[in-house]
């Protein structure tokens, strides 16, 4: 039914954004079953089957807030056009998001942020990304050429710029996983801080089997039935394997790093994947208005950044700084927390933050605390899989793991809270709180 | 629809050849569409002495804007015939039928219609009137053989002092809803009727689940329900769930994964329905599978899944949905049986099984006095040759005698299946619980 939803009431006192529900699309690998699938067959997806869960056909909602990392020019409003693609009401105003593997979850405060100022009582945030539909490009000296070409006035001006087509121009610009100032990949990035901090493989492997055995049993028990929509024929995460073990992961040759020191595999590191998420955020008001429970409020959030480029911080470590200022805002430790998620880009990545909070050089060094952060009770970290498991389509992780957190602390009990913690490239972290409603 | 058999006998070589040899041509039926009028042309009402019922239907059709006519004048074509028998008591009085009938055939209309409507047998007094409205059924099923043209066929029985119930059925069977119910029997019993405020939105305001609702009939019975205007909840296994969501989107509905086997199913649902929609007032056990062996062949499971699906779960999650605080009263549950259910089908003793216990559960629920005091109807459709992705598959030749093997020569819709749900589900239509109704175009099967 299409309703025109009230103007939102900008309030002097903010109010707490709602987490209503999430829907994910099962993460495929590479070049795996969504080949063919764009960011905004992706996408559209991924909204319709929020849509659906929540009775949200016709229905304007205040904003859609989604990204991709890896894009197409032409997708240049890809939310946008998700949404026109959806069954939401074409009046639904959208816009594009990008912070690296952190815009899944910027996207959600961002939206939480406006329902928090009474902007406006209801959004949706999300992302997708795709490496198999990759955006390639032309070889840069063939675009140079061709720009010249469109700016020639005359004949000769024209002649002229035709002579400096090159046949190595032909060579397309295919997007690598590479920071652009360092030249390194982020796996390479992250042997160097892991070897830094002694990480080493048999905890790594430790941190990818559990994440497997984690995400299978929650599939199992029926934990992802309202939070995945089946898309192309995928039921579950194509790169979860639920008979993995320490033992299988140990027979994997590293694949980042050098000689002995190196412990990062294909297995405890994530693979590249497809797929998208979104995430349902109002006011409670909304909430009830439409019938849709609240699993949980966005409390707070905050972002860090760290120089990775002159070699003073390992490129992934911004969340480790980003927890102070959260903790002292909220008044909590690390332990008050009920649920902990840290996004798995590599295992290494969970295990050289976890050691940066519980090193005390490093707290007072870096983060200026009088005392270490302390030990993070391992029960409550990932208790569900993370992206080793489900895999790690760099926009869609945000979404997805809001939406799980959301759904596990509301099945914690009223007030239990979790923190999630998400790097990103550019040596880039997005954290955030949410408390169970 | 049309099958390969039908384009080769509809088109124009096609056709003079089937004329020819006698081969039965299927007419393309008349379907429901939202503002399409009870039925085009002039209906023939009468009966038999007083005929209550006739006087009944023809005020109803005044107000419907239908033409009544009480005899055909020659070489005038009706659209159908409503023929009140409820007062005959000897075979005798049956020639009333005949002489009512006869001349309105040969130029009916169309996807005409003959309506008969009688007494139950089972309350006649004597046994020379049982006989004789036992008889009814016999000329009703032998018309709708004999009719052509997408024409049908029908009996209501209307048991004493409901006379007022029938306007439901009798609209039912007139309107292009009905398209695919052919040589049937209708029972209606006592219940409080309530008309809608709008006939072209009989659920308005009512909350109704689907299960099964991502594909084919279960996705049509959505549509026809949300058409009809109820907010419905889309009910389906989380492996279907992008169906799922389109149905649920299509309907402006809700999409809600979940196995009906679990065994917190009805909770859930009942939970759903009224945190999301404040309650429940439409229930649709769609959901079924097919695990075809031979007996010789059966394996324990094969045998179990389909029987826990197609029954187990839907006895499970009623012991939920019909208790103090499920459907509410005057609610409706509908169940799905099946032809095979019926006449029983080579390679399916476990379908036939759980779709024969259906009919037994329809039996034994209606009859329940807590579900009879709270006005809560149950009935169950039971559709024969659906032309639907399953039936697709079945091998050519199968598929077309199955599609050929009725009245109407040619195999339903699942609309046709969803329309009799729909109508089942109506408040209007209280007066009519515990019957199983063939959507089948008068199949040979089990008939």
């Amino acid at each position: 039914m299409a309703t025109s939803p009230k103007p939102a009431r900008p309030s002097s006192q903010p109010r707490r954004a709602a987490v209503i529900g999430g829907n994910r699309i099962p993460f495929a690998r590479q070049n795996g079953a969504y080949a063919r699938a764009t960011n905004q067959d992706m996408l559209t997806a991924a909204i319709e089957g929020l849509v659906a869960r929540h009775g949200l056909a016709g229905e304007q909602v205040g904003e859609v807030a989604a990204g991709a990392v890896l894009k197409h020019s032409r997708d240049f409003n890809l939310t946008r056009e998700s949404v026109l693609g959806s069954s939401l009401s074409a009046r639904t105003p959208a816009y594009d998001v990008q912070q690296a593997c952190g815009t899944g979850l910027e996207a959600a405060i961002l939206v939480g942020n406006k329902i928090a100022l009474g902007q406006i009582d209801s959004g949706i945030a999300g992302g997708t990304d795709t490496a198999s539909d990759a955006p390639i490009a032309v070889n840069e000296g063939l675009r140079e050429t061709l720009l010249t070409l469109n700016r020639a006035k005359t004949p000769g001006q024209r002649a002229k710029a035709l002579t400096h087509l090159r046949p190595g121009q032909l060579v397309p610009e295919i997007p690598r996983n590479v920071e652009p100032r360092t030249g390194l990949s982020m796996g390479e990035h992250m042997a160097q801080t892991a070897k830094q901090w002694g990480i080493t493989r048999e905890a790594q492997d430790e941190i990818a089997a559990a994440s497997h055995q984690n995400l299978a049993a929650a599939y199992e028990r029926g934990f992802f039935d309202d939070l995945v929509t089946p898309f192309l024929g995928q039921t579950r995460d194509q790169n979860l394997r639920a008979d993995s073990t320490v033992e299988k992961l140990a027979k994997l040759t590293p694949v980042f790093g050098r000689g002995e020191g190196a412990t990062m595999t294909a297995g405890n590191s994530t693979p590249l994947t497809d797929g998208a998420s979104a995430v349902l955020l109002g006011s409670d008001e909304w909430a009830a208005e439409h019938g849709l429970p609240v699993l949980a409020h966005l409390v707070d959030a905050q972002t860090a950044a760290v120089d990775y480029v002159t070699g003073n911080e390992g490129l992934l470590m911004a969340p480790a700084y980003a927890l102070p200022h959260l903790l002292e805002r909220q008044g909590m430790k690390l332990q008050d927390f009920d649920l902990v998620e840290i996004h798995e880009a590599f295992a290494a990545t969970v295990l050289t933050t976890l050691a940066a909070w519980e090193s005390e050089e490093f707290c007072r060094d870096r983060l200026g605390l009088d005392a270490p952060i302390g030990v993070l009770d391992r029960s409550k970290l990932n208790v569900n899989g993370s992206s080793l498991a489900a895999g790690h389509p760099f926009a869609a992780t945000g979404g997805r793991i809001v939406a799980s957190l959301a759904k596990m602390l509301h099945e914690k009990g009223s007030g239990s809270r979790g923190l999630i913690s998400i790097c990103a490239a550019g040596g880039q972290g997005v954290m955030a709180i949410l408390e169970a409603a | 629809m049309a099958g390969t058999y039908a384009g080769i006998v509809n088109s124009a070589v096609g056709a003079k050849l089937a004329a020819q040899l006698g081969l039965p041509r299927p007419a393309r039926l008349r379907r429901y569409a939202v503002g399409a009028p009870l039925i085009e042309g002039p209906v023939l009402v009468g009966g038999l002495g007083e005929a209550p019922v006739a006087e009944r239907v023809g005020d109803l059709l005044k107000l419907e804007g239908v033409d009544t006519v009480t005899e055909v004048a020659a070489g005038e074509r009706v659209a159908a015939v409503v023929a009140d028998l409820t007062e005959a008591a000897v075979l005798g009085e049956l020639d009333a039928l005949r002489a009512l009938v006869a001349p309105a055939l040969k130029g009916l209309r169309s996807s005409g219609r003959i309506i008969i409507v009688g007494r139950n047998p089972k309350g006649a007094n004597g046994f020379a009137q049982a006989a004789t409205r036992r008889a009814l059924e016999g000329i009703t099923r032998s018309i709708g053989k004999e009719l052509r043209a997408g024409a049908t066929a029908n009996l209501v029985l209307v048991d004493d002092g409901a006379d007022a119930n029938v306007d439901a059925a009798v609209r039912f069977l007139l309107s292009g809803r009905a398209a695919y119910v052919d040589g049937q029997v209708i029972r209606v019993g006592a219940g409080t009727p309530a008309e809608p405020a709008d006939w072209a939105k009989p659920l308005a305001g009512k909350v109704a689940v689907v299960t099964g609702a991502a594909r084919g009939i279960g996705a049509s019975i959505a549509d026809v329900l949300a058409r009809d205007g109820a907010t419905v909840v889309c009910v389906d296994i989380p492996a279907a769930g992008d169906s799922l969501a389109r149905t649920a989107n299509r309907v402006g509905g809700t999409a809600f994964q979940l196995d009906v086997t679990a065994a917190d199913a009805g909770q859930r649902i009942l939970d759903h329905a009224t945190s999301r929609h404040g309650g429940l007032d439409i229930v649709v056990h769609n959901a079924g599978i097919t695990r075809d062996k031979l007996l010789a062949n059966m394996d324990e499971g094969r045998w179990a899944s389909v029987l826990d699906v197609n029954l187990g779960s839907i006895l499970r999650m009623n012991e939920v949905l019909l208790a103090d605080g499920g459907v509410r009263d005057g609610g409706h549950v509908v169940l799905v049986s099946s032809i095979a259910g019926i006449a029983g089908n080579r390679g399916q003793t476990n379908y036939g099984a759980s779709k024969a216990g259906v009919i037994g559960l329809v039996d034994a629920l209606s009859a329940d006095a807590a579900l009879v005091a709270r006005g809560i109807t149950v009935n169950a459709v039971a559709p024969g040759f659906i032309e639907t992705e399953m039936t697709a598959k079945v091998p050519f030749a199968t598929r077309e005698v199955g599609r050929l093997l009725n009245s109407l020569s040619q195999g339903g819709l699942p609309v046709d299946v969803a329309e009799t749900i729909a109508w089942f589900s109506q408040d209007a239509n209280a007066g009519v619980t515990g019957n199983v109704l063939r959507v089948c175009g008068q199949s040979l099967l089990g008939a």
